[in-house]
């Protein structure tokens, strides 16, 4: 009778754990914004599914960068899946430090994924995130200004455009600046921002040797036309601006242009929050006629840690999360405006999302950028707005401080371009690349 | 005439005292009053005082969203446990400096004060790997033994600060009653210190409650305390102030609460010994 009760019991334990029943409790990192809280609000319905259950910690996104990273380094086992970027997840698939991803079921359809994103998430050709959305950089502009201006906004503008734009619109009587851009020290903030837009103007932050390039003429191009434009267009203070700042001040209708990440779209466009809600359009980032736009590419990705002891249960969330049948739920729920963006095509072929403003925009800056081949001069690195060698966060956010201190005065773009070149090539030199 | 200039400095030294008071205490009102308003006019230029239409949505969102009791719970072990913790080691080692200090007792008081000038992130991967090690990643017990170990030697010297007011010959004459150590402790220092130990432990209540590296660092989601809470609500791509003003808000009303009613126990603890 005993034998035969161990024998049901381990039988039907068996079947359980064959048929992924078993239910785990999942601990995932993530960062605070509005498309990652919305998933945490609907995570019910992946408990209704799987039977796991999910447990969030949430931090700011420098936090959470340092706070993975110390994790993942020393292998501790904190979290089961990591929201992560473009920047770290193929430095840590190289390292062997993901779980790849080349096993999700045929009902995922990982072929669906926008090949951008797919591309700068994985390593070796084998994905080791999964895109959860993903964005590039566009224009926002005021529409009603632009016409106040006697001006139209290309679909596909040049520098000199947005230039001349920007000092037309601006109306310093009435607190409107003609453009808004990110200044703020960080290698994300203003930071991010440079490096995409020297893209266009023909610079690159290393030679094929690893050598830094601030002292080429592109990059003084870069930080004079930059700083020369905000100086007559922009906002005081603008060193120290970054997404919320411009976010805010673009809201309060006191900028003309902003050119930032595509997800604001959805910020500036929501009459809630925006006093000129109704009157923004888009365009693409802007080039210099070099073949590279100033648009970057991003990606917020959930990956899987190697050596968690619950990889069959986090590979499901992660299906579940990234999938188009979330996409619908969000839809269902809050709206085809509210769905994560730039992560599926098949989004993008949806004509319910395409009746979204700034849809086809967004899809068609994440088009334009290639994470590969983002410079004119060939570079030995991937990534638009980063180099993705694991030095480039301290390096860019050292080299950001100096430019900074450049656009608020404390010193000319010479000085500036001088310790930016000495920092990153003693950085550089110091890590064995030169 | 001497009395009504003495009126007038009285007057003056009141207004200057409210004025440094108001300036010290205007983020956290700040911080309070933005919790009221939507994300709007959180950000609106000019910024809004105290007429805008107050609203509780933030404080319906916040606690929509997080589990505000399980980090308040977490706070209060941590800050109370690891304080209780380093009084218990604290109490004997500040003794044996104060009454029967030896020719090193100035040396090793100097080295636990400089510990505290360490970088607490040049030893964050040691500790996290012997965490990993121990299994006391993410768990309050771990986390509770750093807190007190970070503010042990601010609480040794406190106690020992206080200590060094009390005359040496009243233990003696208990000694000389039949008093064993312990009870020399425990039944006659202890008392007679209790306004110090009190301030004491306020302060590293206080400290303990606001540490913001080692939690943020060493837990994930079960023993995180409300410096995490404050966390998850920051955010560099979303303006989300008035939430994350909520968030603070109900962070720091316990500690504020606390902070309020010993105010006069703080105050007369700190200025009759410790920080002199």
């Amino acid at each position: 009778m005993l034998l035969k009760n161990t024998l049901r019991a381990a039988t039907a334990l068996s079947l359980l754990a064959a048929s992924g029943a078993i239910a785990d409790t999942l601990t995932i990192a993530t960062v605070n914004n509005g498309d990652m809280i919305r998933m945490q609000g609907l995570t019910d319905d992946f408990t209704a599914k799987t039977g796991h259950t999910v447990e969030w910690v949430t931090l700011e996104e420098n936090v959470l960068r340092q706070r993975v990273t110390t994790d993942i380094t020393t292998k501790g086992g904190a979290f089961d899946i990591m929201t992560i970027g473009m920047y770290e997840t193929p430095i840590w698939g190289k390292n062997g430090w993901l779980v790849p991803l080349n096993d999700l079921s045929a009902d995922y359809n990982a072929a669906d994924i926008l090949p951008a994103m797919s591309g700068g998430l994985s390593y070796d050709g084998t994905l080791y995130a999964a895109p959860f959305y993903g964005e590039s950089s566009m224009i926002m502009y005021r529409t009603d200004l632009m016409e106040k201006a006697g001006l139209e906004m290309p679909e596909a503008p040049t520098w000199t455009f947005i230039r001349e734009a920007a000092a037309a619109m601006t109306d310093r009587d009435n607190e409107i600046n003609g453009i808004c851009l990110r200044g703020k020290a960080g290698w994300g903030e203003g930071g991010a921002f440079i490096t995409a837009m020297s893209n266009s103007f023909g610079a690159r932050w290393f030679d094929m040797d690893w050598n830094a390039q601030f002292d080429t003429k592109p990059w003084k191009d870069t930080l004079e036309f930059y700083s020369g434009m905000m100086n007559e267009s922009g906002p005081a203070g603008y060193a120290t601006n970054g997404f919320n700042e411009n976010l805010s001040l673009f809201q309060q209708g006191k900028c003309g242009m902003w050119i930032d990440a595509t997800v604001a779209a959805s910020f500036v466009t929501n009459p809630k929050d925006s006093t000129v809600a109704d009157s923004v359009g888009f365009a693409l980032a802007p080039d210099n006629g070099l073949g590279k736009r100033s648009n970057w590419l991003w990606a917020w990705a959930l990956g899987i840690p190697a050596g968690t002891q619950k990889e069959a249960a986090a590979k499901q969330f992660i299906e579940w999360a990234t999938s188009t049948s979330y996409i619908e739920l969000v839809a269902a729920n809050e709206g085809w405006a509210n769905v994560p963006p730039g992560a599926r095509t098949s989004l993008y072929e949806n004509p319910n999302y395409m009746d979204v403003p700034f849809a086809k925009m967004t899809l068609d800056s994440i088009l334009s950028a290639d994470p590969n081949n983002s410079t004119v001069e060939p570079s030995p690195y991937v990534g638009i707005q980063f180099a993705a060698i694991p030095e480039f966060a301290g390096i860019a956010t050292d080299v950001s401080q100096e430019f900074a201190a450049a656009y608020a005065g404390q010193q000319s773009i010479d000085e500036a371009l001088a310790k930016a070149q000495a920092i990153t090539n003693d950085a550089m030199e110091a890590a064995g690349y030169r | 005439m001497a009395r009504a200039v003495t009126t007038q400095r009285k007057t003056l030294n009141t207004l200057i005292a409210w004025s440094i008071g108001f300036v010290i205490f205007f983020p956290i009102l700040w911080t309070i009053l933005t919790s009221f308003k939507t994300e709007a006019q959180a950000i609106n230029d000019p910024p809004l005082f105290l007429f805008f239409d107050w609203t509780l949505e933030n404080y319906a969102v916040v606690q929509e969203r997080s589990n505000y009791m399980r980090f308040l719970w977490n706070s209060i072990f941590l800050a109370g446990g690891s304080t209780l913790l380093g009084i218990i080691i604290a109490v004997p080692a500040a003794w044996s400096m104060a009454f029967v200090p030896s020719n090193r007792t100035k040396d090793i008081l100097m080295w636990m004060l400089s510990t505290k000038m360490l970088p607490a992130v040049g030893v964050l991967y040691p500790i996290y790997i012997g965490f990993v090690k121990l299994g006391l990643l993410d768990s309050r017990l771990g986390l509770m033994i750093i807190l007190m170990l970070i503010n042990l030697p601010i609480i040794i010297w406190m106690l020992y600060t206080y200590f060094k007011e009390i005359p040496g010959e009243i233990l003696e004459a208990a000694r000389m009653d039949g008093a064993s150590l312990k009870d020399e402790i425990l039944y006659v220092l202890t008392p007679m210190a209790i306004p110090g130990i009190a301030s004491t432990v306020l302060l590293n209540v206080i400290l303990a409650w606001n540490e913001a590296f080692w939690t943020l660092n060493l837990t994930a989601a079960k023993a995180a305390p409300l410096t995490a809470f404050i966390a998850s609500y920051s955010s560099p791509e979303g303006l989300f102030f008035a939430k994350l003003s909520a968030a603070s808000t109900m962070a720091i009303a316990p500690i504020l609460i606390l902070g309020w009613f010993s105010q006069k126990q703080l105050v007369r603890g700190l200025t009759f010994g410790a920080v002199k």
